[in-house]
């Protein structure tokens, strides 16, 4: 038996194995991971949309329905970034089988490229189609669309970061539903999700000021309209922030082996 | 020839306090059987588990096929297949499927023919299609080894691995392992069952209280730490040692039928047993017929764990 054993350095095929792996787990509740969130946004459309939204008057110029498809694509990304990563790493951890990870030639590096590349082109895929189903039901403009995907990208990128850390942190499945039902679904709603904060009295405005969810979806909706609560840099700003905390959070859960390794 | 396996003054203590390993000093040679043994808690996963990299020394050195386990971790890591104790596996993945990920996570091109002929060898290549979910304990376990051998590493790790197993897997399992060996495959095996490391084994080590006690070549361990023992069933009983064998300080058993002599086949004088004959001669002792036993491993391994442990010189001055 002997393997001519390829030289040194990225791990590229690791990465594609841990890559592959998880999209697969995707693929296999294809129908539950796709429907869910269609036919959630389905409802707010018609709910919001249809129902409230038509005696609502037009805000920045946009008809409500369409005002809140920014938002609620958010909504979704954000939950199903920090589920689907939480998830991908909690689950081997849970099972036993992170030993193989482990114990493989791959850094810290290439298996988060690997769980979070993962876990963030799933929310990606699932933002377009929400975004596909929601032009359905109502006219849709994207002014700038491609930093609209960018910041989409970006948005799934940082909160499958922030995924796998609480991933890696949980050490039981209500620890692992905490964070997104009970902190981020809140900030989200609260962050504008379905108005626009100029709409609030002006102490409870302040206070939306201090929710990073707030600047994520006002950046985003900047890509659809054109116009946003705050400048379309300082949501940027606030997101690739995020970003880069999270990963000095990853470097530091590999240098200490915080939770994986005793 | 340089070793496989260097282990160097590896320490480690848990965060709870638990000093696992104490300066354990290793060399494992390339293509031998080392089997580890040593009772629950005594260290032997930890020592298998931080040389795969699961757990980080406290200090000490472990280099692999000369590879430096930290500094080195890819070059190490790629040489070494792990079979875990427990049953770890991804329950709604396929045979199959699992150990392509396998391959793909050490970093190699995917190789049907290897993978197949390693599923066939562990009589898995018919269930390769099955969700593992749907295998029995058994098959998982060699699931897990299947998925160790598809990086076509040169040091096998199987840590217990047939606790629990049936008689026929494990038979497998030896067959296995002594055609890995013929591969030119190191394997570090930990086991609690003695009779294993027995009729495996090139060496054996072993470990308690994160010591590693004693490391030596199986036959010789057996040899040096052997006790032997000769029974002489008489044709008449005896009601006591006469004293003219004193020297040999027999011990009667079976109603005074049986002359036991315990001696050390390493230590003792090879002429003292034809000796013992003879003076039972000079003396008109008869005998009907004569038994030998070797102590096993097991008698021998027992005797090694019991023994008292050399207390720290601070915790004797405590005391």
């Amino acid at each position: 038996m002997s393997a001519a054993l390829p030289p040194s350095g990225f791990n590229a095929r690791g990465v594609a194995a841990i890559y592959r792996f998880e999209m697969a787990r995707f693929l296999r509740t294809l129908w539950q991971s796709l429907a869910t969130p269609v036919l959630t946004t389905a409802l707010y459309l018609l709910v919001f949309g249809a129902a409230i939204g038509s005696r609502m008057s037009q805000i920045d110029g946009v008809s409500y329905g369409a005002f809140i498809v920014p938002g609620l694509i958010m909504l979704t990304i954000l939950t199903e970034s920090l589920n689907n990563a939480s998830f991908g790493i909690y689950m081997p951890k849970f099972t036993g089988t992170i030993y193989e990870i482990l114990s493989a030639p791959v850094s810290a590096f290439e298996i988060v490229l690997g769980y979070v590349g993962a876990a963030a082109t799933k929310s990606v895929v699932l933002g377009l189609v929400i975004l596909a189903t929601a032009s359905l039901l109502v006219p849709i403009e994207i002014r700038h669309p491609l930093p609209m995907l960018a910041f989409l990208v970006l948005v799934s990128v940082s909160f499958s970061l922030f995924g796998f850390i609480l991933g890696v942190w949980a050490n039981s499945f209500e620890r692992l539903q905490f964070v997104p039902m009970l902190i981020i679904t809140p900030l989200t709603f609260l962050g504008g999700a379905f108005y626009s904060i100029d709409m609030l009295p002006g102490e409870w405005r302040t206070v939306s000021l201090f929710n990073p969810v707030f600047y994520l979806i006002s950046g985003f909706r900047w890509t659809f309209h054109g116009t946003a609560e705050v400048g379309v840099w300082i949501s940027l700003a606030t997101t690739l922030l995020f970003a880069l905390v999270c990963l000095a959070l990853v470097a530091w859960i590999f240098r200490t082996g915080y939770r994986l390794k005793s | 020839m340089n070793p496989i396996i260097s282990i160097s003054k590896l320490t480690k203590t848990y965060a709870s306090g638990l000093q696992a390993l104490k300066a354990v000093d290793l060399e494992i040679r390339v293509g031998e059987i080392f089997a580890l043994l040593g009772p629950n808690g005594a260290g032997k996963t930890t020592l298998i588990s931080t040389v795969c990299g699961i757990v980080t020394p406290s200090s000490g050195t472990v280099s692999v096929g000369g590879h430096d386990i930290a500094r080195d971790f890819r070059a190490a890591r790629r040489l070494i297949g792990l079979v875990p104790q427990e049953l770890h596996t991804d329950m709604f993945e396929t045979v199959w499927s699992t150990v392509a990920f396998s391959r793909g996570l050490f970093g190699l091109a995917p190789d049907a023919a290897h993978l197949e002929r390693v599923l066939r060898d562990l009589s898995l290549w018919e269930r390769r299609k099955d969700r593992i979910m749907h295998l029995s304990g058994g098959m998982k376990r060699r699931v897990l080894i299947a998925k160790a051998l598809a990086h076509e590493p040169r040091v096998l790790f199987l840590d217990e691995p047939t606790a629990g197993v049936d008689v026929e897997l494990r038979q497998d399992m030896w067959a296995l392992v002594r055609r890995l060996r013929e591969t030119g495959v190191t394997v570090i095996l930990t086991t609690h069952y003695i009779e294993e490391a027995e009729e495996m084994a090139d060496r054996i080590g072993v470990i308690n209280h994160g010591e590693l006690i004693v490391v030596e070549e199986k036959a010789r361990l057996m040899r040096q730490l052997g006790q032997k023992q000769l029974i002489v069933h008489l044709q008449d009983p005896m009601t006591e040692v006469p004293p003219a064998l004193a020297e040999w300080k027999l011990s009667l058993g079976a109603q005074g039928t049986e002359l036991e002599f315990t001696f050390n086949s390493a230590e003792d004088d090879d002429a003292r047993i034809p000796r013992l004959l003879r003076r039972m001669h000079e003396l008109g002792i008869g005998f009907r017929d004569l038994q030998t036993r070797q102590s096993s491993l097991e008698d021998i391994f027992v005797s090694l764990v019991r023994r008292p442990r050399v207390q720290p010189a601070a915790a004797r001055a405590q005391a």
